[in-house]
């Protein structure tokens, strides 16, 4: 197990490649080409903007201006849940390289998550500008903590990428189950209401089992709260988990592996 | 010196996951079967303790019928696959020709698609970008090179990824049957380049129906059989023992055909009374029997020149068919005739005593009617037989409509139906090359 690890490394090269192309091949064809990957997260900023000022208000004094609060949250989770539902179908569409080539099967759910970070990042652009526009400064002591949060958010979806994409090759309802899912979990995390407040105090020892929550909540509180990260303990042990997370779903996937030349 | 390619005591187990087309999360939940479902529940042997091995600059040809488990020594010695017990080695850099551009995106140019496949054959950008003309001028389509892959036709797709594949430059070449596809230019070319390899000393291990390609460019044949291997050696004596192989079990089941067809036509009881004096149109294709059975053929049979029964001829082999006739009462009126048909139905040859001017005198209890031919000059193909035996006005006694099959087989693959017996001479400065 340890030296298919050392080999993933080794495959760096051909990961980015394929990312590369997973992101070419996604807007090919279409007039505006990669700027849709800009256009997507504004036009869903300008929508939260004009509903939840004009339309339905959200008054909350913890979450001002609510749009940009939102999309906080919506950022992070739209990398996670992207990632896990592209990823459950990467071997099954994938069956020819498995199948044919000399290829490393966990390269292409790793390359799913990858790619839908780099989206991540281009809405990070269009949150920055929107920042920028309504003054809303962010702690900069606090932006230390980004990265960590990223890297523990790439670790966890990471895991449990290599896990869905193992198991749904021999269960092929996984991706239908994973939508409703997925859809269910939104809500479960703080995303469009604040950890903070006071109708969620009473269930946060419900929501703290969710692990999204706990890279949620960081996320808020490093780009839109000021003042300190005081999730960032929560965070690590999350970490720290993902890694034992991480490994365990691989050498689930080492285990499988065999199998998906002949079942895919 | 090591081999380039080993495999010791080689066993691949394929499992099967419970004979179930997909399972699905919910069915499993339901009925509690999650570990179970995960666990293979039936095994298929696709090879059977095969150990061969192919040293540096050999070329070598697989060969077997579907299913013996050609391709998947191909995977094993690729890689892809893993085998259940028993090892793969092989020293040098890998190129499979196995599945061309399998891993090409459509959405995305045929330049891009020759870089991410170059990567995953494992060239880096640099080797790939000094390639690049090379494979592109091989594959003829530089024009086309920036438009999407799905844009290509299959023929443009096959040759891209056959030209990222053999200019990957590896030590040992794996072909998997990628010849049959593509225009008679491009196989040259491939053929062209599976030589130029042959010269630089790399290993080729080639797995292929093509019969003629292994004796014409294998050093070295292999053949495998229900995952085993049944022998290896120089490739005329292995082809020679395969077709003999291929040729047995055709046998057997034109055999067990034939007999299956004759016991369909055959009602228990004779009928009772022909179609008086309606001749069938013998150029009418229906299997069948009919006849008042007064006197009956019980038995067809081909033989071959030492006179035992066959069913596989080779062309130009001497073939006798034998009917075993049984007059059921003394007879003095009485025919015996025969046709010959191909697979299309086309009567290739046809007689029978009467027009051949053999006047009947008297048939008599259990006899035999031995229609031989010196030389059967038919070109390769499936044929069937009519035997019959009627009077001389046509009143049938036994009419065997098609229900005898045999097989003629031939290293030429010339057309037509009829072989005849010929020799080319030449004048002048013509002159062919010998075979190597």
């Amino acid at each position: 197990m340890f030296s298919n690890l050392i080999k993933l490394f080794r495959y760096r090269g051909l990961i980015q490649s394929l990312v590369v192309r997973e992101l070419k091949a996604r807007y090919r064809g279409s007039v505006l080409g990669f700027f849709w990957s800009f256009i997507n997260p504004l036009l869903l900023l300008s929508i939260y903007t004009f509903v939840f000022t004009k339309i339905l208000p959200n008054r909350n004094p913890l979450a001002q201006p609510y749009a940009v609060f939102m999309f906080c949250g919506i950022l992070p989770w739209n990398w996670f849940s992207a990632s896990l539902i592209e990823a459950s179908g990467s071997l099954v569409s994938g069956g020819n390289l498995i199948k044919k080539v000399l290829f490393p099967a966990e390269v292409l759910p790793l390359v799913n998550v990858l790619a839908n970070m780099v989206h991540f990042f281009l809405g990070l652009i269009i949150l920055a500008a929107f920042l920028i526009v309504y003054r809303h400064w962010p702690d900069p002591a606090g932006l230390i903590w980004f990265p960590v949060t990223v890297a523990i958010q790439l670790l966890f979806t990471s895991g449990l990428a290599l896990f869905l994409s193992a198991l749904t090759v021999h269960y092929r309802d996984i991706r239908d189950l994973l939508a409703n899912l997925l859809t269910f979990w939104f809500f479960a995390t703080p995303i469009i209401y604040p950890w903070q407040d006071e109708n969620v105090k009473s269930y946060q020892w419900l929501l703290q089992w969710n692990p999204m929550t706990h890279l949620v909540v960081p996320y808020q509180e490093i780009l839109f709260f000021y003042g300190p990260v005081g999730h960032a303990k929560w965070l690590l042990v999350l970490g720290a988990l993902s890694v034992v997370q991480f490994l365990a779903a691989y050498w689930f996937f080492d285990r499988l592996r065999d199998s998906f030349a002949e079942a895919v | 010196m090591t081999p380039a390619i080993q495999l010791d005591h080689v066993s691949k187990i394929y499992r099967r996951y419970s004979g179930r087309q997909f399972a699905t999360l919910k069915s499993a939940l339901l009925q509690r079967s999650i570990l179970k479902d995960l666990q293979a529940n039936e095994v298929f042997p696709a090879m059977k303790d095969v150990s061969f091995s192919v040293p540096k600059g050999a070329t070598y040809g697989v060969i077997g019928r579907n299913g013996s488990g050609k391709s998947t020594a191909l995977k094993l010695v690729a890689g892809i696959t893993k085998p259940t017990s028993g090892t793969v080695r092989v020293d040098g850099r890998i190129s499979a020709l196995i599945e061309l551009g399998a891993g090409f995106h459509p959405e995305i140019s045929g330049r891009e698609n020759v870089f991410i496949n170059g990567i995953m054959l494992g060239l880096s950008k640099r080797e790939i970008e000094e390639r690049f003309d090379e494979i592109v001028d091989f594959a003829e389509i530089r024009e086309f090179i920036d438009a999407p892959v799905k844009t290509y036709s299959s023929g443009m797709y096959m040759r891209l990824g056959f030209a990222v594949a053999i200019n990957v430059n590896p030590d040992v070449l794996l072909v998997d049957e990628v010849l049959a596809v593509g225009d008679e230019g491009f196989t040259h070319k491939c053929l062209d380049k599976f030589a130029e390899f042959r010269r630089r000393n790399k290993t080729i291990l080639l797995v292929t129906h093509s019969l003629g390609m292994v004796e014409r460019f294998c050093d070295h044949a292999v053949w495998l059989d229900h995952g085993e291997k049944m022998g290896e050696g120089d490739p005329r004596r292995v082809v020679d023992l395969y077709l003999t192989a291929v040729e047995k079990s055709e046998d057997e089941q034109l055999a067990s055909a034939t007999a299956k067809a004759v016991a369909a036509a055959a009602p228990p009881k004779p009928a009772a009374a022909a179609p008086d004096g309606e001749l069938r149109n013998m150029f009418e294709a229906v299997e069948g029997r009919w006849g008042s059975r007064e006197i009956e053929i019980t038995e067809v049979a081909f033989l071959d020149s030492n006179g035992t029964a066959s069913f596989v001829f080779h062309s130009g082999d001497p073939m006798a068919i034998r009917l075993t006739v049984v007059a059921h009462k003394p007879a003095e009126d009485f025919v015996f005739g025969i046709g010959l048909f191909n697979a299309d139905g086309v009567c290739c040859y046809g007689t029978n005593t009467f027009i051949e001017q053999m006047d009947p005198q008297r048939l008599e209890g259990k006899v035999t009617a031995t229609f031989a031919i010196d030389s059967l000059d038919l070109v390769e193909g499936t044929y069937k037989v009519d035997a019959a035996v009627h009077t001389c006005e046509g009143y049938q006694y036994d009419y065997h409509r098609l229900l005898y099959t045999f097989r003629v087989k031939s290293r030429t693959p010339d057309a037509g139906i009829y072989r005849p017996r010929h020799h080319w001479s030449f004048s002048g400065a013509v002159s062919f090359k010998d075979e190597p």
